[in-house]
């Protein structure tokens, strides 16, 4: 266990000097152990809880919420806090070491505070949408278990511990999203979930893997100060392993074509929804991508326009599909994707800032949408949108929340999405990528046009439903009240050109990192693209409005614009899940069949063969040679042996006197033979 | 306690013998007291094994300690030589321990016929194999230990196995399941051990070449490699690579191991998949690579090559399986793989990767087979298609299930990680001489490999555990995991968590025994 | 030296014997008949010695030896056929095959 002495401090931004931040920093690990523990508690305890386990993992988040908070408060200073620490688990030869361990800076700060603030907000009110459902303790333990996992990744100093975070916050996924396994079609989307993960994280694991072995080390700032340096050893490499990283950020970040496993992901009950699109599992992505962000910046430059062609795939035509869902957990989580298309196009353009304080927003108003939804679905018992409708007038609060959410996400002015889209749209523009920024304001579009859609279909019109619907408990508003404050107001930490007394600026939060790094932060803003940005918000609501409204005519045609040719390509996503089951099939079928064919019949043909050979040879020995031929003279012998004592006993009569006559007679024959013979 | 060190070895390998010779003496009928008695004497072994790990000296990893060297057959030149490193320590505790939990297990859990002081006879003879072949530092010792695990292998899967009647193509009757395994099994094997004894043999007559008496003691054998060249150690290697890989097994010596595995009764395939699987790439280890290390280096693609098939072959084979127990032993074939790939890369990371791979497999495939065997026990079926719904019928033993079935395919956190990630860290950089793509090429499969493991472990845990529980079980009442159940799998669960979050538990002993192999070996080389 | 007379009783008394062991049913006679061959064999013995005159006296020895055990082997029979006829009630050789395979 040991300080790390080799931190470098970042040169750029406000923070001139960093703090180590006291104990606050020291003890920062007890943040990555708290909701492991609770899982463990819960999951051996639980059941004799008195809220079957909720009170642990609430209050392991809480704790983490408070823990944060401070270190976020210490990093808004005039200094910002730097400090890691790592305990060695395992030298294993050729120089490399394991090590588990916390980072304290910027990122991981900001990483901490967004999965406690959001955890926090999510479990409250899972604890009151999980009441009465199945196998709440397990529940819980594997809430725990994923924003755990999560601290694991953001917190790890190294690449090790992030791969065990990265797939301990997929194996929770797994958990959550098939919670209600006793249907097929969640334990289903469940293993998707997993299994596109897993497919994704062999691109992580040999990224690590190069990286790893070249460097000598697994720490991130081994690997910052190499592409600083633009080191001679990790150049030739440096563009695989940062693709290689990168296509294990699309498996978790859902970047086409691997975000196939996320709407499915829907499966899940909505509080692992709002979790997950927000906080613990789709961040990853787009986290690792900042915090090997060096990498890309100096020596893997090459590998920067793929990830901008996939992030602006994503962003643009994941969006499409969230127009035409019905399910409105889908069209979030379509959303959700394309969002996260704009913050790993925002890195990879070289917008380091400008991703993650999407990816800051975003956490605050996705989580509400979702949480929202979740309301909404537990008032009407029914996924889809067209069982809803109305429900502004039995559901106040949810209604008024959602809309602020979907108002942040569409990136209506001054709300949090609009500023953190800006800044993307700005960065693409200051780096160049022209197009790919103009495309950017054209999902803008699509955005707003879906929010619209979705907030019509559901709050407004008649009500299509069954029952009577209700308002949710206050355990479950009030955690949307709680997100709506940050929806709204996430914003104005990072205003160009603005810098709030004493809070700082978002830019500088982050700008505290162990290297020095390149980053575009425009000092004021671009008010025409700004302008445009917000023009494309309007339109898209105004349309969607016009559209799904309930001023418009005749809107059950309306629900069902159907374009040619594109409408079906929406409804079937692109079939890439059609093309990823017929990858699979092919590898459950005719793949492990033949193998299993190979092995039952050639391996094992070989094996029985030569077994049956043997015997066939041993039976031909055996009877041929052994039974007739060697025991056939023996047996001979042994029967002429007895038929001849057979034969001869009979003069045995036993009869003395035949005997004596025999001796006599015998005695004669020797007398002739001696007297006439010889 | 200089006593102790000098005959703790001794004691671990002979007192399973000896207590089985004991039991011999108890009345067939008292079956408590013969359950009692190799308790007993299992538990002083674990006891006395990890005395040993304590008072092992582990700033001396790379040398041999607690040694003992005695004449034994002098007229070969053959010694009772035994003692152990770094590296055969956490395999000599992991076989005491494992045998333990298999006698508490069997408290309960007996196939017919069963006759529980046979099984248990067998069981501690096969003890005294395991643990003999782990400190056996003279081969013509190692191979009798070898050799004497077949036995009561072979017994229990004869005796205890699995009668259903079964047609093997090519063969003209029906037999049962559990002969056809048994005998090709011991086949199997012994056709292994004739090219390795054969490979023993000519190290023992070439060892005299120089001059010097022939020898059959290990370190003295690596002491005088230089005397082993050419054609001659690529010939002696092959014999013993062959010896070897069909223990492993390595594809394609492997399909022994899926029908034994099915056939034996729960602990016989606790006991071959935990311990006797590693004899075969411990031997690799121990023996081949010290011993001709330049040889090593030809063979090194190869056995990468069958590695790595073996990797994506056991994994599709078990996507093709609707047994649960032959899903799980065909993992056993994939799993092996990334230990033999580690061992190929002839590097440190590669072959610490394989000790704790071993150790992980046996723990987590272990305990795998006791749930299959519970399963099959409550359900008295393995047919995926008719269970389903475990966790809801059984909630704590599809609890364990799911968290055993994600430890095996390798997730981070749990033991199965390490090795699987250690391998692929090894094969990036193997050995310097040895071709860099090649060995990429299979890391990259390789670690397709795992993909596909995940594929197979995910794909059983929804047929067994997730969903409905079908119409066949309704009504019925299952018993969750009894106590014995409990007893004999907390320890392989603690443990999976704790080398998986501390590898050191594992990697502390033996990185310096690997540093030091892999230094002596290829030191002319230079890396 | 009148030789051949002694020759001719012996042959006779051999006949005879021969005959009786041969015919008689009876065990008692069979046995006779044997002691008649003996008789005969140590008239050979003694005549064929005084004619060639040794002078171990081998003849005469020899009979000795054979008178002793006819003697014995009398006794002997006596009693098996005694021990016979008490558990057969009969001592008519035709009806005894005790000593058939």
């Amino acid at each position: 266990m040991g300080v790390s002495t080799n931190l470098y401090l970042a040169a750029e931004g406000a923070a001139a000097a960093a703090t180590t931040g006291g104990i606050w920093s020291e003890w920062a690990g007890l943040m990555l152990i708290g909701p492991m523990l609770a899982f463990v508690v819960i999951v051996l305890f639980g059941k004799r809880m008195r809220y079957q386990g909720a009170e642990v993992a609430i209050g392991a988040m809480a704790f983490n919420f408070v823990w944060s908070s401070v270190l976020l408060l210490l990093n808004m200073g005039d200094s910002g806090v730097l400090y890691e620490r790592s305990l060695e688990i395992a030298a294993v030869g050729g120089g490399l070491v394991f090590e588990l361990g916390w980072i304290v800076d910027g990122l991981s700060i900001m990483m901490y505070w967004v999965v406690a603030a959001v955890g926090l907000a999510v479990f409250v009110y899972a604890h009151g949408y999980m009441k009465g459902e199945v196998r709440v303790t397990f529940f819980f333990a594997a809430l725990s278990l994923f924003a755990g996992s999560m601290l694991v990744l953001v917190g790890s100093p190294n690449l090790v511990q992030l791969i065990i975070g990265w797939e301990g916050v997929g194996l929770a996924s797994y958990l959550l999203i098939g919670h209600n396994w006793e249907l097929k079609e969640n334990s289903s989307a469940a293993m998707k979930a997993f299994y596109t993960n897993k497919v994704a994280d062999v691109g992580l694991v040999i990224g690590v893997i190069i990286i790893g072995i070249t460097l000598g080390s697994f720490h991130f700032w081994d690997l910052a100060a190499a592409a600083a340096e633009h080191s001679a050893a990790l150049g030739p490499v440096a563009v695989a392993a940062g693709l290689l990283l990168f296509f294990g950020a699309m498996g978790k970040s859902a970047q086409f074509p691997l975000h196939i496993w996320l709407p499915d992901a829907m499966a899940g009950p909505t509080p692992v929804s709002a979790l997950m699109h927000a906080a613990t599992m789709v961040t990853a992505g787009i986290y690792l991508m900042a915090r090997t962000f060096p990498l890309y910046q100096e020596l893997a430059t090459a590998a920067r326009p793929w990830m901008i062609a996939a992030g602006t795939i994503t962003l643009f035509g994941m969006g499409l599909l969230a127009l035409v869902a019905d399910d409105i957990k889908r069209v979030l989580a379509y959303s959700t994707v394309s969002q996260l298309g704009y913050m790993m196009t925002a890195v990879a353009a070289g917008g380091y800032t400008a991703g993650l304080f999407h990816l800051f927003t975003h956490a605050f108003f996705k989580a509400l949408l979702f949480l929202g939804a979740g309301s909404v679905i537990h008032a009407v018992h029914s996924n889809n949108m067209s069982d809803m409708g109305g429900l502004r007038r039995h559901m106040p609060d949810t209604y008024r929340t959602f809309v602020i959410g979907a108002l942040a996400l569409a990136g209506v002015f001054p709300l949090s999405g609009f500023w953190s889209k800006d800044e993307i749209l700005a960065t693409l523009g200051y780096e160049g990528y022209n197009l790919v920024m103009w495309i950017a304001v054209a999902g803008a579009f699509v955005t707003a046009f879906y929010m619209a859609r979705a907030v019509a279909l559901t709050f407004f019109g008649e009500y299509r439903g069954h029952g009577e619907p209700h308002e949710s408990p206050p355990i479950m508003t009030r955690p949307l009240w709680a997100l709506a404050v940050p929806a709204v107001l996430a914003g104005v930490v990072n205003i160009p050109g603005l810098k709030l007394p004493w809070i700082g600026s978002f830019t500088d939060w982050l700008s505290v990192r162990s290297v020095p790094m390149g980053d575009h932060h425009a000092e004021a803003i671009d008010v025409g693209l700004a302008a445009a940005g917000l023009a494309a918000a309007v339109a898209g609501l105004w349309l969607g409005w016009r559209a799904f409204g309930p001023s418009a005519a005749d809107r059950a045609d309306r629900d069902r614009v159907e374009i040619p040719v594109l409408y079906p390509l929406l409804r079937q996503k692109y079939y890439l899940d059609h093309a990823a089951l017929g990858l699979v099939w092919v590898i459950r079928q005719p793949a492990a069949r033949a193998v299993n064919w190979v092995n039952d019949y050639v391996i094992d043909g070989v094996v029985n063969g030569v077994g049956a050979l043997c015997q066939r040879l041993a039976g031909l020995l055996y009877g041929g040679v052994d039974q007739h031929g060697i025991d056939g003279v023996v047996h001979g012998l042994s029967w002429g042996t007895s038929g001849m004592g057979g034969l001869i006993r009979r003069i045995q009569s036993g009869r003395v006197q035949q005997y004596a006559g025999l001796l006599v007679a015998g005695l004669l024959l020797l007398a002739v033979v001696v007297l006439f013979v010889l | 306690m200089d006593l102790l060190d000098s005959w703790a070895l001794t004691l671990i390998v002979f007192l399973p013998l000896v207590g089985a010779l004991v039991a011999l003496a108890i009345p067939k009928e008292r079956e408590e007291a013969v359950k009692q008695w190799t308790l007993l004497v299992s538990v002083v072994t674990l006891v006395l094994a990890v005395v040993v790990a304590a008072r092992f000296d582990f700033g001396a990893a790379a040398g041999f300690q607690f040694e003992v060297d005695l004449p034994w057959i002098s007229a070969i030149g053959a010694n009772y030589h035994i003692g152990i490193d770094g590296i055969s320590l956490p395999l000599l505790v992991l076989s005491a321990l494992v045998v333990v939990l298999c006698v508490i297990y069997s408290w309960q859990h007996w196939d017919e016929p069963r006759n529980p002081r046979a099984f248990l006879i067998l069981m501690m003879i096969l003890a005294t194999g395991m643990n003999g072949t782990f400190v056996a530092l003279d081969l013509v010792l190692f191979f009798i230990f070898f050799e004497l695990v077949l036995l009561p292998m072979y017994f229990m899967i004869g005796i205890w196995g699995d009668r259903t009647m079964r047609k093997i193509p090519g063969f003209r009757k029906e037999v049962e399941t559990r002969l056809y395994a048994a005998i090709k099994f011991f086949i199997f094997t012994l056709f292994g051990s004739a090219f390795m004894l054969l490979g023993f043999l000519a190290l023992y007559f070439k060892s005299g070449s120089g001059g010097q008496q022939s020898t059959f003691d290990i370190p003295e054998l690596i002491a005088r490699g230089h005397l082993f060249e050419g054609t001659f150690a690529w010939l002696v290697f092959g014999a013993m690579f062959l010896g070897f890989a069909v223990k492993v097994p390595m594809w394609p010596f492997h399909t022994w191991l899926p029908d034994a595995h099915t056939a034996a009764p729960t602990v016989g395939s606790v006991l071959l998949a935990a311990i006797l699987l590693k004899l075969g790439s411990y031997a690799f280890i121990r023996i081949a690579i010290p011993i001709l290390p330049e040889t090593a280096r030809d063979w090194a693609p190869a056995i990468a090559v069958l590695a790595v098939i073996g990797i994506i072959y056991g994994s599709l084979a078990c996507l093709a399986q609707t047994d649960v127990k032959r899903l799980i032993a065909f993992s056993s074939v994939g799993h092996m793989g990334f230990v033999m790939l580690g061992i190929a890369t002839l590097t440190e990371v590669g072959i610490n990767a394989a000790i704790i791979g071993m150790v992980a497999h046996g723990l987590i495939t272990g305990l795998l087979f006791f749930l299959a065997g519970s399963i099959h026990h409550r359900y008295h079926t393995r047919e995926m298609s008719r269970l389903g719904g475990n966790l809801k019928l059984m909630p704590v033993m599809g609890g364990i299930l799911g968290f055993t079935a994600m430890a095996s395919l390798g997730l981070p956190g749990l033991a199965g990680f390490w090795g699987e990630f250690m391998a692929l860290l090894g094969s990036y950089q193997p050995l310097p001489g040895l071709s860099t793509s090649f060995f990429r090429t299979a890391m990259v499969i390789g670690a397709i490999g795992t993909v596909l493991t995940a594929g197979y472990m995910l794909w059983m845990l929804q047929k067994v555990n997730l969903g409905e529980p079908s119409d066949e079980w309704a009504g019925q009442e299952f018993q969750d995991v009894d106590r014995y159940e409990m007893v004999a799998w907390a320890p392989l669960i603690v443990l999976i968590v704790a080398v998986g979050v501390y590898p050191k538990l594992v990697l502390g002993v033996t990185t310096d025994a690997v540093v030091g192999l892999v230094e002596s070996a290829f030191r002319a080389v230079g890396g | 030296m009148i030789l051949n007379q002694f020759l001719i009783l012996a042959a006779l008394l051999f006949c005879m014997g021969v005959y009786g062991l041969l015919v008689r049913r009876n065990a008692v006679m069979v046995l006779l008949s044997v002691e008649l061959m003996l008789a005969a064999v140590n008239i050979n013995l003694v005549a064929l010695e005084a004619f060639w005159q040794t002078s171990e006296a081998l003849g005469q020895i020899l009979a000795v030896f054979i008178i002793t055990i006819a003697a014995a082997e009398v006794g002997i029979g006596l009693a098996i056929i005694l021990l016979i006829f008490r558990n057969r009630r009969s001592a008519n050789v035709d009806e005894l095959n005790l000593m058939r395979w």
